[in-house]
């Protein structure tokens, strides 16, 4: 191969539009292996536009992208709006609590609306799993899923695998993610962000494992191709990479996890679990963290090992990617106007 | 109406207690006179069945909404009314209002709410409900979490000989869940609770009924674990009976997938070996009834994410052909489908209706069981669609129904 790592390879995908036939993204579930690696290698040309001092593209000028957000949320909704602004279109962010939103109208009219606004992608967060494809169903243009309840959170998803990719590049592992051996730990059971990426990071070859304790640990994850652990010794041990899940403060008191200071006990990643992995081992986390708590600072900081700064540059070339490859259809783009596409 | 003429009802095959016949089946004043070898009199109004089946009229034990249309279509001349109304049957006024409000055509019989409120905590009016017209007791949508107070109400109601009507899941480990515990509700992202809550709460309250000597009835058991309680029980001797709707021996879990709320239910549906669970305990006779659970919910309660979704379905119109295709698997036969449907039931809630007998009422449905249809969310009788059974394509329809000898619709 002459061309360079970070650019579309031939031959991995079908052409034009059928490379990406689905109107919408509403999740990893339903998604091809090459789907998946096509929106990665689409990225790529994001990741190297936004690190220029002038991180402008027209591509999608002219077109008004609404974030709908009925869940609180900075970074995801801030990282959705640059990306929407660097490729040029009018970005409009709706920020409502669920519950203002439950009292009046309902999530169909709220659809509805948005959809009479002729947005030509819709990026929505809810707090309640299948909400987003409820929204999807109303609305005309490409809807995107910015993590609905605990189902899904495909850019989330996809932004890791990218983020891991770069860092393997960069060691010069060729066969990227093939046995990877990735472990999440954190609260699992309440985690769209674990769901997403078991799906999506074994669909590219690696092999997750899960880590929780009981209570945090949803039944049958290992249908979904998870390795269950509840002892994080045993799941460091040879892990390439350590993805830590943040764990929500109100399940710290008792109900889930007598609390935080025994969560970090058994949970907390220090430089000592660490050890457990394979050598250069890398860790990420979805943020925001608990420093202290899931995550030790020193570690959260460690240049070199921790990708998570990485993680939130990659989010916006990834969502980049998405608006853009979402948009095509519409736009015209050649040999995508005339493909067909499936609803999903 | 009363019934002005006598009826007679010829050349159709009887679905009797225990065995399926040839003949004709003769009403006067509302009641059955004579089965079997009758023939017309002069003045009868004579109705030929042209072969098809001549059963007795459904009575549909547990259903939320009182919708004619749909019982009607679906051949269901009585349905016992949960109290889970706005505001709830715990008063008498309530119960003798609903008590009356089918009439003449159809028959509701009212379920007193247990606990006022149905909050589970204080017992209701339940012998002044009684006498306003309550065919049984129930505990509602909910389980009474207070042990105290379900032996309490089970010895009264055993003092009073109303079945208590329970709905079986430990709250507890139930929570918030809209979903049984397992791959589907992980992937989905659903909360969920393990199966073994209903087995749980189902241990309880036969203990307790065996404690008092009540009459229970465990209006939807829907799982292995449960099954083998029932069974237990029954062979103890225990007054227990079990019933289900078609929804938990028909579907499983799979159902919900892509955010279905038509399968919202309550229980939540479970997975497939508790399925064939089900299945099998109506083929061995522990299950004894078997329901529509009827709750027709418009978009305003099931256009919504599946959580926040309402739980039921319109189950009034597709009830008797889903039991009708346990016939054909060769589960159950035919005396003992409308044992399930109208016998067992009519005798729980102490009404003389139920089967084709003297001096029963005269509710009769002339049914085509081989009829094709396809149920379709979109034109049903209900006055709501959800079912999750849309699209699918069943055999047997009601052709003709009497209601104590007078033609329907």
């Amino acid at each position: 191969m002459t061309s360079s790592p970070n650019t579309p390879a031939m031959g991995r995908y079908p052409a034009g539009g059928l490379a990406f036939p689905h109107r919408g993204l509403l999740g990893i579930a339903g998604l091809q292996n090459h789907e998946i690696l096509f929106l990665l290698d689409e990225a790529e040309q994001w990741v190297e536009l936004n690190r220029r001092s002038a991180k402008h593209s027209e591509t999608l000028a002219g077109l008004t992208i609404i974030n709908a957000f009925f869940e609180n949320s900075t970074r995801t909704l801030l990282s959705f709006e640059i990306a929407g602004k660097r490729l040029g279109a009018d970005v409009v962010n709706m920020q409502a609590a669920q519950s203002s939103i439950k009292k009046g109208e309902t999530l169909i009219d709220t659809g509805v609306t948005l959809n009479a606004m002729r947005a030509d992608a819709i990026v929505i967060r809810h707090a309640s799993s299948g909400a987003v494809a409820l929204i999807a169903d109303q609305v005309a243009c490409p809807v995107l899923n910015a993590g609905d309840g605990q189902h899904e959170h495909p850019t989330q998803a996809l932004l890791d695998a990218l983020t891991l990719r770069h860092a393997l590049r960069e060691r010069g592992r060729s066969d990227e993610f093939n046995g990877l051996i990735v472990t999440i730990c954190g609260d699992i059971l309440h985690s769209r962000v674990a769901r997403s990426n078991i799906l999506c990071l074994s669909s590219l070859g690696a092999r997750v494992r899960v880590c929780a304790p009981p209570a945090l640990m949803p039944e049958a994850i290992d249908a979904m191709g998870a390795e269950p652990y509840h002892d994080f010794e045993a799941a460091m041990d040879g892990a390439d990479a350590v993805m830590m899940l943040r764990l929500q403060n109100e399940r710290m008191q008792g109900q889930f996890i007598p609390s935080p200071r025994e969560y970090r006990h058994l949970y907390g990643l220090t430089a000592e679990r660490l050890n457990r992995c394979a050598p250069n081992a890398l860790v990420m986390h979805p943020g925001p963290m608990n420093r202290g708590v899931e995550i030790e600072s020193d570690i959260a900081d460690l240049m070199g090992t921790s990708l998570v700064t990485r993680q939130v540059e990659m989010g916006v070339a990834i969502r980049m990617a998405c608006l853009d490859v979402l948009t095509r259809r519409a736009r015209g783009v050649d040999g995508w106007a005339e493909a067909g596409e499936r609803s999903a | 109406m009363k019934q002005q003429r006598p009826l007679t009802i010829t050349a159709g095959r009887l679905v009797l207690p225990g065995e399926v016949r040839t003949g004709a089946i003769r009403c006067v004043d509302g009641q059955i006179v004579g089965i079997g070898d009758v023939t017309p009199q002069d003045g009868d109004d004579v109705v030929d069945a042209g072969g098809k089946l001549i059963a007795p009229g459904l009575v549909d034990l547990g259903v939320f909404a009182v919708d004619k249309p749909a019982f009607h279509f679906g051949g269901i001349t009585r349905a016992a009314l949960m109290p889970d109304q706005a505001p709830p049957l715990d008063h008498p006024a309530r119960v003798q209002f609903l008590a009356y409000s089918g009439k003449p055509d159809f028959w509701v019989h009212p379920l007193a709410a247990a606990t006022r409120g149905l909050e589970g905590s204080e017992l209701a009016e339940l012998a002044l409900m009684l006498d306003a017209g309550a065919r049984g007791i129930a505990t509602g949508r909910r389980w009474i979490a207070d042990s105290g107070i379900m032996l309490r109400l089970l010895r009264y109601a055993a003092m009073l000989d109303l079945a208590v009507v329970s709905h079986s899941e430990d709250a507890g480990l139930a929570g918030n869940a809209v979903a049984t515990a397992g791959e589907m509700a992980t992937r989905l992202g659903l909360p969920s609770a393990p199966a073994e809550a209903e087995a749980l709460a189902v241990a309880r309250d036969i203990a307790l009924a065996e404690i008092a000597g009540a009459r229970l009835h465990l209006r939807q058991v829907t799982t292995k674990a449960s099954l083998d309680l029932v069974r237990a029980a029954k062979r103890r001797g225990v007054a227990v009976s079990a019933g289900v709707t078609p929804a938990h021996f028909m579907l499983s879990d799979f159902a919900m997938a892509e955010f279905r709320t038509f399968a919202r239910l309550s229980p939540p549906l479970r997975q497939e070996s508790d399925r064939r669970a089900v299945v099998e305990a109506i083929g061995d006779g522990t299950i004894d009834v078997i329901s529509s659970g009827h709750d027709p919910r418009g978009p305003e309660d099931k256009r919504l994410p599946f959580a926040d979704a309402e739980p039921g379905m319109a189950g009034a119109e597709s009830l008797l052909a889903m039991v009708l295709s346990l016939v054909r698997d060769d589960v159950i036969d035919l005396p003992r489908a409308f044992s399930l449907l109208a016998g067992k039931p009519g005798e729980l809630l102490g009404v003389p209706a139920g089967s084709l007998a003297l001096d029963q009422e005269a509710d009769i449905a002339l049914i085509d069981p081989e009829k094709p249809w396809v149920i379709s969310s979109a034109r049903m009788a209900a006055s709501a669609g959800n079912t999750p059974f849309d699209g699918q394509p069943v055999q047997g329809r009601v052709t003709a129904l009497f209601k104590g000898g007078v033609a329907i619709g």
